[in-house]
């Protein structure tokens, strides 16, 4: 197939490939691709950086989300392990009064007596410590500070059925609990609100709804955030709540430790039968109390945080959708433009496949450098979040890789279209065009 | 429409042939097919031994890149790209190693005399230089015929001579070209001139200079 009567004189001709040599099938190697894809992408910076900049904050945002996610349900968890796995916690039920159903904990049919009941009756075989509560807000006051926080009247049995240590003083003793004396352990947040970083209160007199009170103790950080903080607390014996502090007979819960782990769903039968019986309910429907292990707890806080997290990433999810449509447009853009090039590589003998990957080529520059960049803001916004709110910061690996693969595929899915329109130009028509 | 009707054409190996006609004469249709940019309704098309029917748009496209040299009117050269780069561009089609390219482009940049341009884009050269960086590219890849449609419409009479110079060296060289213009005086490089009217061929004569 080689034309050598041709080539006479004609030294600069080094030879020629003939048709249908493999060489002519190899199309353009990557390194051709990726140069000559630059080189169009810069000729519009500000196109380029605006189209990246959609994919930059879809993936970033996806990222510092899904991220967030994980580390508060990683800190719901740990905080809700730390309390024990043989916990279980009986509230009231609702308050049923004239057929209006009021909020769960609002009732107040658990007593003391349910409590002393459970703590010895011959029935109850599977739980060895049982940790009447009332807990309610009230103001604090210690000197010129002052807060509004949780007070839990409990008995000495608490510390070990909560799991709660101290770092300096002692809890709260039975003789304090039988003589109503005015005492309180306080969380170590509430230290810091109240005296100041670093001091220690024991010793000191507080003011709770008025009345003096002496602190005794301080207890170990739990590390908790938010609403319902457990170092935002303060401990006053149960018999000085209910009687001097808020005046009532209830309780709004008893934490109960059972045997073991192994026993659990046993204990959880056996006490909602006892407080059915008890409290003369025929049917377990009707209970007016609620029995909940550390399980369904779990359960509830990360079917809770899940849900927040798919919503938030969801919406990330659109965001990067949106960039997606941005790189579309932008490819479409300089397909148009760029019509009179593909009818030119057509003429000097550019294959469908190569101008598509020539196209696909760009779109994918655009989304892979947009994921990076976005990688790396996502995982920075995520590092400020975990600083201000003092929460972990660890990213994971399938997040960053799923990032990843995902800001490639945006760029494959939404560049297909225009390089596909780009292959299917006619040379003649394409040269044609101004 | 039939914009071509009963044309009997034969182009040997080696000829100079310019092609000329006023327009909607059909010079551009027939441009096209004898550039496997497109493909007559019926009919055939013998190109250097080979059928050039009925194939698809990449075995075209294989052909051109392997068989044609384009000279186009307005150079249509790639922006913001070499001269160098531009020359390449047929050989990145064909797959040619990148050693290779650089030795071919640079013997033909020499060949119209612009070794000392062959870094500049095309905004830096002018309209004469653009197109012998055409004419350059046109020849990287050794191809059976040079088909140049109307090469010195955009470029000053000066520099149409310096292309029309190296059009006819090439041709002493043993290369075939082919050639549309309206303009007599660049019809009157080539060997053979060919009239072409309302999609016929309406007479055809050697050229004067010949």
């Amino acid at each position: 197939m080689c034309h050598p009567g041709r080539d006479p004189g004609s030294r600069n001709y080094l030879y020629r490939f003939p048709i249908g040599s493999g060489m002519t099938r190899e199309g353009m190697r990557i390194n051709k691709l990726v140069v000559n894809s630059l080189r169009n992408l810069l000729a519009n910076k500000m196109r380029t950086g605006l189209a990246i900049l959609g994919i930059v904050i879809g993936i970033g945002s996806v990222i510092a989300l899904i991220s967030m996610g994980e580390a508060s349900k990683k800190a719901v968890q740990s905080q809700i392990e730390s309390i024990g796995s043989n916990l279980l916690t009986v509230s009231p039920g609702s308050t049923n009064s004239g057929g209006v159903r009021g909020a769960f904990g609002g009732a107040t049919t658990l007593t003391n007596e349910d409590a002393e009941a459970i703590k010895t009756s011959s029935e109850v075989t599977t739980i060895v410590n049982v940790s009447p509560e009332y807990q309610s807000r009230a103001q604090i006051v210690a000197g010129r500070n002052n807060s509004n926080t949780t007070v839990v009247g409990v008995e000495p049995v608490y510390s070990e059925v909560r799991k709660l240590t101290l770092t300096s003083g002692s809890f709260i003793t039975e003789a304090q609990l039988t003589s109503m004396a005015k005492v309180v352990v306080i969380g170590p947040t509430l230290v810091t609100d109240l005296f100041g970083e670093g001091v220690n209160p024991v010793g000191s007199t507080i003011r709770i709804s008025g009345k003096s009170f002496q602190v005794i103790g301080v207890t170990q950080s739990k590390g908790g955030t938010g609403f319902d903080n457990a170092d935002d607390r303060l401990y006053v014996p149960l018999t000085t709540a209910q009687k001097q502090l808020f005046g009532v007979k209830h309780l709004t819960s008893i934490a109960l430790e059972a045997k073991s782990e192994a026993v659990m769903t046993q204990a959880q039968n056996e006490i909602g039968y006892f407080l059915l019986k008890r409290h003369k309910i025929s049917e377990a429907t009707g209970a007016d109390f609620r029995i909940m292990s550390q399980a369904d707890i779990l359960a509830t806080a990360s079917a809770v945080t899940g849900t927040f997290t798919s919503l938030l990433t969801g919406i990330a999810a659109i965001s990067l959708l949106v960039g997606g449509i941005g790189i579309m447009n932008i490819m479409l853009m300089s397909v148009t433009e760029r019509t009179r090039e593909i009818g030119l590589r057509k003429a000097l003998g550019a294959k469908k496949k190569t101008i598509v990957l020539q196209f696909l080529t760009e779109a994918i520059i655009l989304t892979f450098s947009g994921g990076i960049i976005g990688i790396i803001f996502g995982v920075f916004g995520f590092f400020i979040y975990a600083k201000v709110n003092n929460s972990t910061f660890v990213v994971t690996i399938p997040s960053v890789l799923l990032a990843f693969f995902v800001s490639v595929g945006i760029g494959v899915l939404f560049g297909w279209y225009p390089a596909k329109k780009a292959s299917d130009l006619q040379p003649i028509e394409a040269l044609r065009y101004e | 429409m039939k914009v071509l009707d009963d044309i009997s054409l034969t182009i040997k190996k080696g000829e100079f042939v310019a092609i000329m006609g006023p327009s909607g004469s059909g010079k551009s249709t027939l441009m096209h097919i004898l550039g496997a940019l497109d493909l007559p309704t019926s009919g055939s098309y013998l190109l250097d031994g080979a059928n050039v029917e009925k194939l698809t748009d990449d075995q075209l496209a294989e052909i051109r890149n392997q068989k044609i040299g384009f000279v186009f009117q307005s150079f249509n050269l790639l922006p913001r790209t070499s001269a160098l780069d531009n020359v390449k561009v047929p050989m990145d089609y064909a797959g040619v190693s990148d050693g290779e390219q650089d030795l071919k482009a640079r013997a033909m940049l020499e060949l119209v005399a612009l070794t000392d341009r062959i870094n500049h884009t095309p905004n830096k050269l002018s309209g004469g230089q653009q197109q012998r960086v055409a004419i350059a590219r046109a020849l990287v890849m050794n191809p059976a015929i040079i088909l140049a449609d109307e090469p010195t419409g955009n470029i000053a009479s000066v520099q149409a001579e310096e292309v029309m110079a190296i059009f006819k060296k090439l041709n002493k060289e043993g290369r075939t070209i082919v050639m549309i213009t309206h303009e007599p005086d660049i019809a009157e490089h080539a060997q053979r001139i060919i009239h072409l009217k309302d999609g016929k061929i309406v007479g055809q004569n050697v050229s004067p200079r010949t």
